[in-house]
């Protein structure tokens, strides 16, 4: 796509909030093109809103610019700006009638009076509320305070249009409704929609472009088809449909070991790579038993009007499978997986990595400070070949080893770290921001009060929000000093 | 299961409380006004109030200070109340109590104290009678008004500010268009509790002014001195222009902030 056709650069943005100094977006860059319909997609509090007020000037960022057509627009007020905002609530004015309401913003720009009234016209003629102009706002249902609000935005002619949450007040069949409505006036007027919202299916349906956000951070960017097929990781792959996802490595040139058993695939990675495999519980097939990749028997089975949703014990992993035929309880089923809908995701992406710096050496033990953690070590997990003694280290030849200051990258698996709720018990405490079920246990993302992620396997279930502190075996984590 | 005590019953304490203390004293209030010293009706005494430049002047001059009052009281209080409500305060109801606080000081102290000051800053009291009298009544009326504004753009959602902002409002029209027309139930209960004791205050005035130019203390000479007829007119024809004042704000109120909720 040529230069030009991008309206929209968000530069590098970052939020910061002063009274309690929380992040709540992070080096946030996005290119939007011209007569686009992206969508951010998260769950609350990934940052989505915040940027979505930040285009429409009600938020600063704290770094970072926003480039609207080649104008720089991060410090200009919100009437100044060419895009109009469709509110969560609608914020219709109370004290006005629906023509007033609409024409607000045109009478502010100083139209005639014919002018205006043909174009309040025109934008209920594209919202399909003709002839409401005398109405008041209070008598109107939900939907229709929805399209009034879309009207008024529209009717300004903005170059974004953005729509925050707007049809998450609505009830499920309006709100399909309104989805392929909100498709067609896109198509219709040509101007760029950027919408927000924590429903996928939502997302999937409307959007040419999808941005997947949490905790602040792009987790993805792309079409519907590509988020949902190729998610770019375990985040990506449960936040949109269901997914079964499995810790494994790679067995074989396209051979992926997981769920205690060898998967074909179409993914290359090198042998022995950790891998995270991905799987769509209507791409797993029933067979008969031994016919397929895996065993299991059926542990439940419910109906959800075009489906079964079929959970299906396999040693010690779980499987959901999406199918048409009633399994029973108790059944022994075969499960097979074609190669291409195996998604392999490269497991470094979910290690724990900090840099962290080296102190001195006391008692034969070797300080080290990263994230919130403070662990005597022994120096030899850092310096294989060292010589230790009581208050210093040397190589070989003698030469003592200056350790003070030397910077350390730390690798500690999910695995390692155990999790309490006792805070104080751990090296490190914070709250679960988010988890997933991977196959046999859950993968918990626990952040400190000093902003660090600590990820953390759990085979038990505890709650989003909950402080708990991890504490790992020092032994087990492995240090690479820093060049 | 029918109960001996239903709502009706409940409400008889009430009944008759409203009817000794209210009802009862309007009419006598009514009686007293139009008829004459020996009981007969007559109308005398209302055409004796508006016949007197002095009562009628008198009436006048109430309005004139209620009127000011009320507007000084608003300019101040609304604000003082759009900052406290809408700015980022942490602690926004600390700081209403602030302005709510001389409210818990008996009034005439107050007074006597805002007397005092007035009189070292400007030597003699009797300079600037007027000047005094507006300071004293909206510095006791003061948070009577901010409370109630305070409550409706509390109330007000922050979205409605932001939404005309983003239809290309600057501040002031935003004011203007959105703001102020959402507050006017506020501004119409403000001004109803600053003008209506305003009008008939009289301890004010007595301290700061030694004047019976007000409508108060008015009917209290005729009623110190046992003329109940002429005091008791004066009272009905204060009673009636109140009235005919709640009834315009209130229809305001309603047509204002009838939209919503």
């Amino acid at each position: 796509m040529s230069e030009n056709n991008v309206l929209i650069q968000m530069k590098d943005l970052t939020r910061t909030f002063e009274d309690d100094g929380t992040t709540i977006v992070k080096d946030f860059s996005l290119d939007v093109n011209r007569g686009e319909f992206v969508t951010f997609l998260g769950p609350s509090g990934c940052g989505k809103t915040t940027i979505l007020r930040m285009l429409g000037g009600f938020d600063k960022p704290t770094t970072g610019s926003i480039i609207l057509d080649g104008k720089d627009i991060t410090k200009l007020p919100p009437n100044e700006r060419p895009i109009n905002t469709v509110f969560q609530k609608y914020a219709l004015f109370p004290h006005l009638n629906v023509y007033d309401n609409i024409a607000f913003g045109l009478k502010l720009k100083g139209l005639s009076k014919e002018e205006m009234k043909k174009k309040v016209s025109d934008a209920l003629e594209v919202v399909d509320l003709e002839g409401f102009e005398k109405r008041n706002i209070s008598t109107l249902s939900g939907g229709q305070q929805q399209r009034i609000a879309i009207a008024r935005a529209i009717v300004n002619e903005p170059q974004v249009l953005l729509l925050d949450e707007p049809l998450s007040a609505l009830d499920y069949k309006m709100r399909k409704e309104m989805q392929l409505e909100l498709k067609s006036m896109h198509k219709q007027l040509g101007i760029t929609f950027i919408f927000v919202t924590h429903d996928q299916e939502e997302a999937l349906t409307m959007s040419d472009k999808i941005v997947v956000m949490s905790n602040g951070h792009i987790q993805q960017v792309g079409t519907p088809e590509e988020i949902y097929n190729e998610p770019a990781n375990v985040f990506v792959a449960d936040f949109i449909g269901e997914s079964n996802i499995f810790n494994g490595t790679m067995a074989d040139f396209r051979k992926a070991r997981f769920a205690d058993a060898i998967f074909d695939c179409v993914d290359d990675f090198e042998k022995g790579t950790k891998i995270d495999a991905v799987i769509r519980p209507e791409d797993v097939e029933v067979v008969e038993p031994g016919k397929g990749q895996i065993n299991g028997s059926v542990t439940s089975a419910d109906f959800k009007g075009t489906f079964y949703i079929t959970f299906v014990q396999c040693g010690q992993y779980e499987m959901e499978v999406h199918c048409l035929k009633q399994f029973k309880e108790g059944q022994e089923v075969g499960l097979y997986v074609q190669p291409d809908n195996i998604h392999i995701i490269p497991y470094d992406n979910t290690i724990n990595h900090f840099e962290g710096v080296l102190g001195g050496i006391t008692g034969g033990l070797l300080h080290v400070e990263f994230a919130d953690i403070k662990w005597d070590i022994d120096p030899l997990a850092v310096y294989p070949d060292a010589v230790v003694s009581d208050d210093h280290i040397s190589d070989k030849s003698g030469n003592v080893i200056e350790t003070e200051g030397v910077k350390v990258m730390a690798y500690i698996p999910p695995e390692e770290f155990a999790m309490s709720d006792d805070v104080n018990e751990g090296d490190a405490s914070g709250q679960i921001v988010s988890f997933y079920y991977i196959g046999d246990h859950y993968s918990y993302t626990i952040r400190s009060k000093a902003e660090f992620d600590y990820i953390a396997d759990d085979e038990y279930l505890w709650n989003q929000d909950d402080i708990v502190s991890v504490k790992a075996d020092p032994s087990k984590a492995v240090f690479k000093i820093i060049k | 299961m029918r109960s001996v005590i239903n709502r009706k019953t409940l409400a008889l304490p009430y009944v008759i409380f409203m009817i000794l203390f209210v009802i009862f004293p309007l009419i006598v209030i009514l009686y007293y006004g139009f008829t004459n010293g020996s009981g007969h009706l007559s109308f005398a005494n209302f055409a004796a109030f508006f016949g007197s430049r002095r009562t009628v002047g008198t009436l006048l001059y109430s309005v004139v200070i209620a009127v000011i009052t009320t507007l000084v009281c608003l300019l101040i209080a609304y604000p003082t109340a759009y900052i406290l409500a809408k700015g980022a305060f942490c602690r926004k109801h600390g700081f209403l109590m602030v302005f709510v606080m001389p409210m818990w000081i008996n009034f005439t102290l107050r007074i006597t104290a805002l007397k005092e000051i007035l009189s070292l800053v400007e030597g003699n009291l009797a300079m600037h009678p007027f000047f005094n009298t507006i300071f004293c009544m909206v510095y006791d009326f003061l948070p009577f008004m901010i409370m109630p504004l305070f409550n409706s753009l509390t109330k007000l959602d922050k979205s409605y500010i932001e939404a005309s902002a983003d239809l290309g409002a600057t501040f002031p029209q935003t004011l203007r268009k959105v703001i102020l027309p959402l507050s006017v139930p506020g501004i119409v209960s403000g001004v109803t509790m600053v003008f209506l004791p305003a009008m008939t205050n009289y301890v004010v005035l007595d301290m700061v002014y030694n004047s019976t130019y007000i409508m108060g203390s008015l009917i209290g000479s005729y009623f110190s001195s046992y003329d109940w007829n002429n005091g008791a007119v004066i009272s009905a024809i204060l009673l009636m222009l109140i009235g005919l004042f709640t009834l315009m704000t209130g229809r305001l109120a309603a047509e204002k902030g009838g939209g919503r909720r």
